[in-house]
C-alpha cells in the first residue's frame, strides 16, 4: 500500500483534510507532511490581525498522520476491510514548543507503542523546516469496524 | 491460588489512573463493573489490560478480552491465564 492509496483512503477532504504527502511508512512507525493554506478560515480568527495555526489543528494534523494513515495502513495489512472501519479519537497528551505561521510546512513522524484490540497509540513529534520541534506526544483511537 | 482480597487490592492500584468515578472506586469490589460502577471508557480499558499483562505477565486473546467487563471476571482471567502459565 503506498502513501497515495492511504491518502485516498482517508475520511477526510478540505478544508479538514491536513495530509500532503506520506513520505516512509512501516509496521512500526510512518512520516508525512502538511503545508498549511495560508488563505485557511481559521487563520482569520487565531489570531486578530496575528494569523498563528492553533494547537488544535496542529494536533489533528498529528492525529491525521499519526494515526489514521498509519492506522489505515496497519488494518490493511492484517487483511480488514477498509470501507468497514471507524475511527475514533480517544485520548491526546500533547506539548507544544514552537509557533507555526500560515503557509509553513511541517513534518510528522509517528511512533508505535501499540496497537492491540483495535487501539492504536502512538508517539508522534512535529518538526518545522528548519528541523526544530514544533510540537509532541501521545495520541491514541480506536479502529474498530462498523457495527450497523 | 492467591488470595482474593490481595488480588482486588493489586487490581485497585492499576485500575486507578483510568478512573472516573471516585466513589465507585472507593467501594470496588468483586462485583464492580469497569465501565459502568468505574466510568472507566473502552478505549482505557484496553490499558487496563495491558497493565495486567505487564503486571502478571500474562497475555489476553480476544476472548478474554470480551468477558472483561467486571472485577469478578478479571480475577478469573488472570487466574486462568496464570495457571496456565504453570
Amino acid at each position: 500500500m503506498t502513501g497515495a492509496d492511504i491518502i485516498a483512503k482517508l475520511p477526510y477532504q478540505k478544508p479538514f483534510l491536513f495530509v500532503d504527502e506520506l513520505l516512509e511508512v512501516h509496521e512500526n512507525g510512518i512520516r508525512g507532511t502538511y503545508t498549511f493554506d495560508a488563505s485557511s478560515d481559521f487563520y482569520r480568527g487565531h489570531f486578530k490581525d496575528n494569523p498563528v495555526t492553533p494547537g488544535v489543528i496542529l494536533t489533528e494534523t498529528m492525529a491525521q498522520i499519526g494515526l489514521v494513515c498509519f492506522g489505515i495502513y496497519l488494518i490493511n495489512k492484517l487483511g480488514d476491510n477498509l470501507d468497514g472501519v471507524e475511527i475514533a479519537l480517544t485520548s491526546s497528551e500533547m506539548d507544544f514548543f514552537k509557533p507555526v505561521f500560515p503557509g509553513e510546512k511541517v513534518f510528522v513522524k509517528s511512533k508505535k507503542k501499540y496497537f492491540r484490540f483495535h487501539k492504536l497509540k502512538c508517539q508522534v513529534d512535529m518538526y518545522n523546516e528548519k528541523n526544530e520541534l514544533v510540537c509532541r506526544g501521545e495520541i491514541a483511537g480506536m479502529l474498530a469496524e462498523k457495527t450497523d | 491460588m492467591p488470595d482474593k482480597d490481595n488480588m482486588i487490592a493489586e487490581l485497585k492500584l492499576i485500575v486507578k489512573p483510568y478512573i472516573q468515578d471516585e466513589e465507585g472506586f472507593e467501594n470496588m469490589h468483586e462485583g464492580s463493573d469497569f465501565i459502568n460502577d468505574l466510568k472507566i471508557n473502552s478505549a482505557n480499558l484496553i490499558d487496563v489490560i495491558l497493565d495486567i499483562e505487564d503486571k502478571y505477565d500474562i497475555v489476553f486473546d480476544n476472548e478474554s478480552m470480551d468477558k472483561m467487563l467486571n472485577v469478578r471476571a478479571a480475577l478469573e482471567i488472570i487466574n486462568q491465564k496464570i495457571s496456565e502459565k504453570q
